[in-house]
């Protein structure tokens, strides 16, 4: 009888594709929705998981996350390295500075200065060039994701080269992506692309340029306190989260491991804006307008079939066995909806993967739309299913 | 008047009184008053009689698909009150064979899909079941239709296929709801005289529920109900056609 369950089910087709793209629809826009989420929340302790091999960030103990601007004084990284277990320290520069580009076009960019020595909180992915060359004089690398989309150089001049006194470039001319040996202005103060560098998108939609610390300190305006964070090696077999006690209890200052930090920074933008909860609206309505669609095209389909459940039953179909039925076509409908949804939206994650658009599908998302699926299929057959139970098999002679 | 002797001492089922009241209070309607009546094993019975009169009620008391009120009721000895849910659901699928007015053909199921579902429900497999279908769609002139969709046949074909889904599993008791108010004269003719060969067997019995008096020569036993009660039986002899109507007022004679 299972066997004709499943024919029923697939025999109404109108009804069938109906319940499949209700289940479908919102199984695309819980797992899509939540997908952007994480992605777009990703983005906001991104530039964290950039810096590799650092054990320790230490930062102002007022500081939310890690793009609020709350600047160190420079005695904190001697007082970090004097602190016992410390193998290395190394000062970071972050912070948003004006760029102008030779079309005389301003951008505000998003300058990151390493140190000069270890270039300790480098990226990781270097695209064009060394970071090594970081230490010539003047010495730039940008990221080419959004800084390549932003950092628009006029066509017709060509890299490394600089404009001729009193040139004048068509605002609305042909551009072309900023290449080695380019040079722009950081706050009034000369930089040379030596380099291209590869980062995750932030949350911050300004284009990264990562300098030497030294160099960073001279492009951000003249303040006594312009160190961002102290990055911080641990010696072998210290544990960091002792040592971020010790640092914290000796400093004054905020020590958190790489993980503990991108949390603190994710709790801020969930606590603070109302993105999570702008889209746990758009979830829900995923949710509920599967419920709407598929509960009531399934609803419509049990009711359709009803007679045939009755003329079952009255041909000694036991409720058990026709409750078995509907929970089996719920079940294959929900199945199929539900990885029509999240094949459609895997097609969606692939084609956005390296575009400006944030999606990041953890696995736990499927397991969320599939639970949701599965909520909605259990009201929408439990209903169908209390119309089974009550049917009287007699109504079978009272004709259509 | 001739009774069918050896039929009247092997009764399929036996009523006594039996009632039947939907709802409560001012609102309740009693559809059986004390219904008598006896089914022969071996016979065509048609319950005739106007709308409302309760022939749907007692019919489905006798599937199984109705408990009664009060009285007593016996099909083929069992009484269908002492059998709890399960077991009374199981007892319909090994006993009663339905024929329904407006079919109840799966639209999504073949043909012989449809007419195997009897035997799925008895636990037999689909395979199996839809083979024993087609065989038993042939010697209804149905041949090579079984992997048709039911709504792709003709009124009279689809009640074939009913018919044919009511005796898969050979039931002892056959129950008819109009079978034949969807056909023109001559199909309702073979529609029932199919049902007529089928309950000529001593271990069997049909009811069928009808208003169609072309087909009551048909019949071994016609119950007259009005208003909830079984008003006249009159018999038929097979080989004479001669009837046999109770003494009760109102009676009929054919």
């Amino acid at each position: 009888m299972f066997r004709f369950a499943i024919k029923m089910l697939f025999g109404d087709s109108a009804k069938f594709y109906g319940i499949l793209l209700g289940l479908g629809f919102a199984s695309l826009l819980i797992a899509q929705q939540a997908s952007i989420f994480v992605g777009l929340m990703s983005r906001t302790f991104a530039f964290i998981g950039e810096v590799g091999h650092v054990d320790l960030w230490v930062f102002d103990p007022t500081q939310s996350y890690v793009d609020e601007p709350k600047p160190l004084r420079s005695t904190a990284l001697s007082r970090v390295r004097g602190v016992t277990g410390v193998a290395w320290a190394a000062p970071m520069y972050k912070g948003l500075l004006v760029a102008t580009l030779p079309d005389g076009s301003r951008k505000v960019c998003d300058v990151v200065g390493i140190d000069d020595d270890t270039l300790a909180g480098a990226p990781a992915e270097v695209v064009a060039g060394s970071i090594a060359d970081l230490r010539m004089p003047d010495a730039v690398m940008v990221e080419v994701g959004s800084s390549q989309q932003q950092l628009r150089f006029p066509a017709d001049l060509a890299p490394g080269a600089v404009p001729a006194p009193g040139q004048v470039f068509d605002p609305k001319g042909p551009t072309r992506a900023v290449e080695i040996g380019d040079i722009i202005e950081l706050n009034e103060r000369r930089a040379r692309v030596v380099g291209l560098v590869k980062c995750a998108e932030t949350f911050v939609a300004a284009p990264t340029v990562y300098t030497v610390y030294s160099r960073a300190v001279t492009y951000a305006p003249p303040s006594r306190r312009v160190m961002s964070t102290v990055l911080v090696g641990a010696n072998e077999g210290v544990a960091p989260d002792a040592l971020a006690a010790r640092i914290e209890e000796e400093t004054g200052l905020a020590a958190m491991q790489p993980w503990d930090y991108s949390m603190r920074t994710l709790g801020y933008w969930m606590r603070e804006t109302g993105i999570p909860i702008n889209f746990g609206i758009a979830i829900a309505l995923g949710f509920f307008v599967g419920i709407a669609i598929a509960g009531q095209m399934f609803y419509n389909f049990t009711l359709d079939n009803l007679r045939y459940f009755g003329a079952f039953k009255a041909m000694g179909a036991s409720s058990r066995l026709l409750l078995g039925m509907v929970a089996l076509q719920a079940l294959v409908a929900g199945v199929l909806g539900l990885g029509l949804g999240l094949g459609a939206v895997s097609a969606f994650g692939l084609n956005a993967a390296g575009g400006k658009l944030a999606f990041k599908m953890l696995w736990q998302i499927p397991l969320i739309a599939a639970g949701a699926v599965l909520v909605i299929c259990v009201l929408a057959s439990m209903i169908s299913m209390w119309k089974v139970v009550r049917l009287d098999p007699a109504d079978v002679f009272k004709g259509a | 008047m001739t009774v069918n002797a050896q039929a009247a001492t092997n009764l399929a089922i036996r009523l006594r009184k039996v009632e039947k009241t939907f709802g409560k209070g001012e609102s309740a309607v009693r559809a059986l008053r004390g219904v008598d009546l006896d089914v022969p094993a071996g016979e065509l019975t048609m319950l005739v009689g106007p709308s409302g009169c309760g022939k749907t009620t007692l019919i489905s008391i006798l599937a199984g698909l109705l408990s009664r009120d009060r009285g007593e009721l016996e099909v083929f000895g069992q009484d269908l009150n002492a059998l709890r849910r399960d077991r009374l659901s199981a007892w319909r699928r090994d006993n009663v064979g339905f024929i329904f007015q407006q079919f109840n053909l799966v639209p999504q199921l073949s043909v012989a899909e449809n007419v195997s579902v009897p035997l799925v429900l008895k636990g037999e497999s689909v395979g199996a079941a839809v083979k024993r279908a087609d065989e038993l769609l042939a010697t209804l002139g149905l041949e090579g239709r079984g992997r048709s969709a039911p709504l792709k046949l003709s009124g009279g074909q689809q009640q074939r296929v009913a018919i044919a889904r009511a005796l898969i599993h050979e039931p002892r008791l056959l129950v008819c709801d109009e079978p034949t108010s969807a056909l023109d004269a001559e199909l309702g003719r073979r529609v029932m005289s199919l049902i007529r060969d089928r309950s000529h067997q001593q271990d069997r019995a049909v009811i069928v529920v009808t208003h169609d008096d072309r087909i009551f020569h048909l019949a071994d036993r016609i119950a007259y109900m009005d208003d909830g009660l079984v008003r006249t039986v009159e018999t038929h002899d097979r080989s004479s056609s001669e009837t046999n109507s109770d003494a009760r007022p109102g009676g009929h004679s054919t």
